[in-house]
């Protein structure tokens, strides 16, 4: 219940963010300061939610397989691997290193 | 053009499906993300910051900020396309990444439309089906960890941070907001960290300002 509560609720917000764009005057987003902090915001984010994924223990950082994951999705990603090829690698990656250790 | 990025996306929504299940949601959650929410990037944030212990206001946090750049493209798209009425409320939840860039890419406004709609209703249909197959494929995975399933959400991120590291710029911050995150986690709440990172990262933004490479 309070799950779904949380569910819904992300999809209203972002549903506003995107319709947002349509519904105010165009000259208040134009400022160049506003795209920038956007495309700041996002490279932001999904780097800190890389280390979250890759780091994270009860109320600690670790260092475990994933960061094997990191490594070899790094890997494939420079080697211009595609989206879903670079997902496998490191869900093999981890699971590799876990067969292993 | 519309038709081999959905076809990329569904392999990309197959990955989110398994992904949410393994992060202890229902199917029907998992639908709702995709057909209500439908940003790729957010909802990998939602389910990731969830399955490392995150509150759902830090993963509502996380996955709003997230959408700011849905803004921007909207902001685009309604100077390129206007549309009005109802099409505007549907114009809106297909304002995506993939949906933008292709409008943007065309030459002339009859494609620019073409493109926008082609894109976005592609992209929509094949997400949402491709996130039920992987959600039930998810469903029927008994040992996440054992199949690397948190090894592939580290993946997945950075394969969505990637291609925006196009600058020195970017990269600094990249890697200030993951230090940012990994030197606050013990200290603050799970989730939280990511927000700090994203407040550091809109001052970056606001103070680099002529830095752009």
């Amino acid at each position: 219940m309070s799950l779904w509560f949380w569910v819904l609720a992300a999809c209203a917000a972002v549903y506003a963010t995107k319709l947002l764009g349509y519904l105010v005057p165009q000259s208040w987003l134009k400022h160049p300061a506003v795209g920038r902090v956007s495309a700041m915001l996002t490279i932001g984010l999904l780097a800190a939610l890389v280390a979250m994924n890759t780091f994270s223990a009860e109320q600690s950082v670790t260092v475990d397989a994933r960061l094997g994951a990191l490594l070899a999705a790094a890997a494939a990603l420079m080697l211009r691997a595609p989206f879903i090829v670079v997902v496998l690698t490191g869900a093999a990656a981890a699971a590799g290193i876990r067969a292993l250790g | 053009m519309g038709l081999s990025i959905a076809a990329a996306i569904s392999l990309y929504g197959v990955s989110f499906g398994a992904l949410s299940a393994a992060a202890g949601m229902s199917l029907w959650q998992t639908v709702a993300l995709s057909a209500l929410l439908f940003s790729g990037a957010s909802q990998f944030a939602f389910i990731g910051i969830l399955a490392s212990g995150g509150t759902g206001a830090a993963a509502l946090g996380a996955a709003t900020l997230l959408s700011g750049r849905n803004t921007i493209y909207a902001v685009q798209m309604k100077a390129l396309l206007n549309p009005r009425g109802f099409r505007r409320l549907a114009a809106a939840q297909v304002t995506i990444d993939e949906s933008a860039a292709v409008a943007m890419s065309a030459p002339d406004p009859v494609e620019q439309r073409r493109g926008f709609w082609g894109a976005g209703i592609a992209c929509y249909l094949f997400w949402n089906l491709a996130t039920v197959l992987g959600a039930l494929l998810g469903d029927v995975i008994a040992e996440p960890e054992a199949l690397g399933l948190d090894g592939a959400v580290v993946a997945a991120f950075l394969g969505l941070l990637w291609p925006r590291l196009r600058s020195l710029d970017a990269w600094a911050l990249a890697v200030l907001a993951a230090l940012v995150t990994t030197i606050t986690m013990p200290l603050l709440a799970p989730g939280i960290p990511v927000l700090a990172a994203a407040v550091v990262a809109v001052v970056w933004g606001l103070v680099f300002k002529g830095a752009r490479a």
